[in-house]
């Protein structure tokens, strides 16, 4: 019995298997850390030209050119595609704009629409072959749409509501007894402040980190485990029809994630519009 | 075990790389100015347009529909105008026609009214020329037979034809009563 070596171990290679005499390479962190294909300096500024920054750029052009190109037939009997670019839209606007802020919603279509499909093509690219790697997994990303939504409702509850109403309005809900808002009035302006940026950037990131860790497991076990014996093909077959099943509730959790996204951005611009009464 | 202790170690999950997070507001950026600025306007004045059409038609729907109805009404009135003429007709000619009925009755009844009296009067002509030449002829034969009887001739005698004339009056008289 040859001595089994840990997958960590340099003589092993980076997908082992089982007769290799290697441990099972159990997919940790280290998986969302690709090396980076080369590394472009801008104003003195280093951008890793990688995996993540491609498939960002990739969704960047993919959603941009979908919807411009389903925008531009604007025939009244619709062909496929501007049918289905139709449909996205009604969907933002009914399902999310109007169903959430109301009739003023509709300014913010174009915000929400943009947000819902980037983050979902994002995601959709962790079970794409090929690119396999949900964009949103590496924090930057999420933490980067989440401060540009934060910036969005805070600026407009400032705006409408007053620099000081806005506050206001928010830690002091009305129907509450006035004992209460000792403690309530600095929990909701935590909320406010820190709690819901930071819950909104890190519930799309872990979402999308857990399922590539949990996918990424199940398909290296399908490869370690492949193996002429009895326990090898069952360990094996039962990886792959696991890697299949989840791979479908991965789609339907990348979906829902940016749906969430979108829906928690729209409630928050709907709280800056109309403060509480 | 090796993994874990190295993850732990070498990366952390929580970094926020700062080239990551321009790349990730540029992409979005790209993705927002294209569906904000060109897409999404578009896409929903496409709609506004397709909504408009579709009203429009249903408006013109509408109108057509109202025509068809307007006309309707105005061809059942005129059917019922006709209706109603064609009864005045009807009804014009029914009462012309009474009158018609009721002159020729009157004509034919004046004519054989005129008939019977002309036939009445001949008949009384008739008669009263019957009646003379009766009389001349009975008072000539009565006058005849009293001659005989009284054995003169009273034919030309005034006085005897007055006095037949007088007993055939009598008679008449007789006959009368």
């Amino acid at each position: 019995m040859s001595v089994v070596k840990f997958s960590g171990d340099t003589s092993c290679p980076v997908t082992p298997h089982l007769n290799s005499g290697c441990g099972f390479p159990a997919p940790n962190a280290e998986i969302f850390f690709l090396e980076p294909y080369a590394t472009l300096n801008i104003f003195g500024m280093d951008f890793v030209i990688g995996k993540t920054s491609i498939l960002a750029a990739l969704v960047s052009i993919i959603v941009a050119t979908f919807f411009l190109a389903a925008a531009r037939p604007r025939k009244m009997i619709p062909g496929k595609l501007q049918s289905l670019g139709e449909q996205a839209y009604l969907f933002v606007r009914d399902q999310i704009a109007r169903e959430v802020i109301g009739k003023d919603g509709d300014r913010f279509v174009p915000f929400l629409g943009s947000l819902f499909f980037f983050v979902w093509i994002s995601n959709l690219m962790g079970v794409i072959p090929g690119a396999q790697f949900p964009i949103m997994s590496s924090l930057a990303f999420p933490v980067a749409l989440t401060l540009m939504v934060y910036g969005t409702y805070m600026y407009i509850g400032m705006k409408t509501q007053g620099p000081i109403k806005f506050f206001t309005a928010a830690m002091f809900p009305p129907g509450v007894p006035k004992a209460m808002y000792v403690l309530l009035a600095p929990l909701e302006l935590l909320q406010l402040v820190v709690t819901r940026p930071v819950t909104q950037a890190i519930r799309l990131f872990a979402n999308m980190f857990a399922g590539h860790l949990l996918l990424t497991t199940f398909t290296l076990a399908a490869y370690y485990l492949i193996s002429p014996s009895v326990i090898g093909v069952l360990g094996s077959v039962t990886s792959f029809g696991v890697t299949v099943v989840l791979t479908g509730f991965e789609m339907f959790i990348q979906g829902l994630q940016a749906f969430i996204f979108t829906l928690l951005t729209a409630v928050y611009i709907g709280g800056s519009l109309h403060a509480e009464h | 075990m090796f993994n874990i202790i190295a993850a732990e170690s070498e990366v952390n999950i929580l970094r926020l790389p700062l080239d990551e997070l321009i790349i990730g507001t540029l992409a979005f950026g790209i993705v927002f100015f294209a569906l904000a600025k060109f897409a999404f306007p578009a896409i929903s004045k496409t709609l506004e347009a397709r909504a408009d059409a579709i009203e429009g038609g249903l408006a013109r729907a509408e109108n057509s529909q109202a025509e068809a109805a307007a006309m309707l009404e105005e061809y059942r009135a005129q059917l019922a105008d006709a209706r109603g003429e064609a009864a005045n007709i009807r009804a014009e000619a029914q009462s012309e026609k009474i009158v018609m009925i009721e002159n020729a009755r009157g004509e034919a009844a004046a004519a054989a009214a005129s008939v019977t009296e002309r036939a009445q009067a001949q008949i009384e002509a008739e008669r009263s020329q019957a009646m003379a030449s009766l009389r001349r002829d009975v008072s000539e034969l009565a006058l005849t037979l009293a001659s005989k009887v009284v054995g003169e001739s009273l034919t030309d005698d005034a006085r005897a034809r007055a006095s037949v004339d007088r007993f055939i009056a009598d008679l008449e008289v007789e006959a009368a009563k």
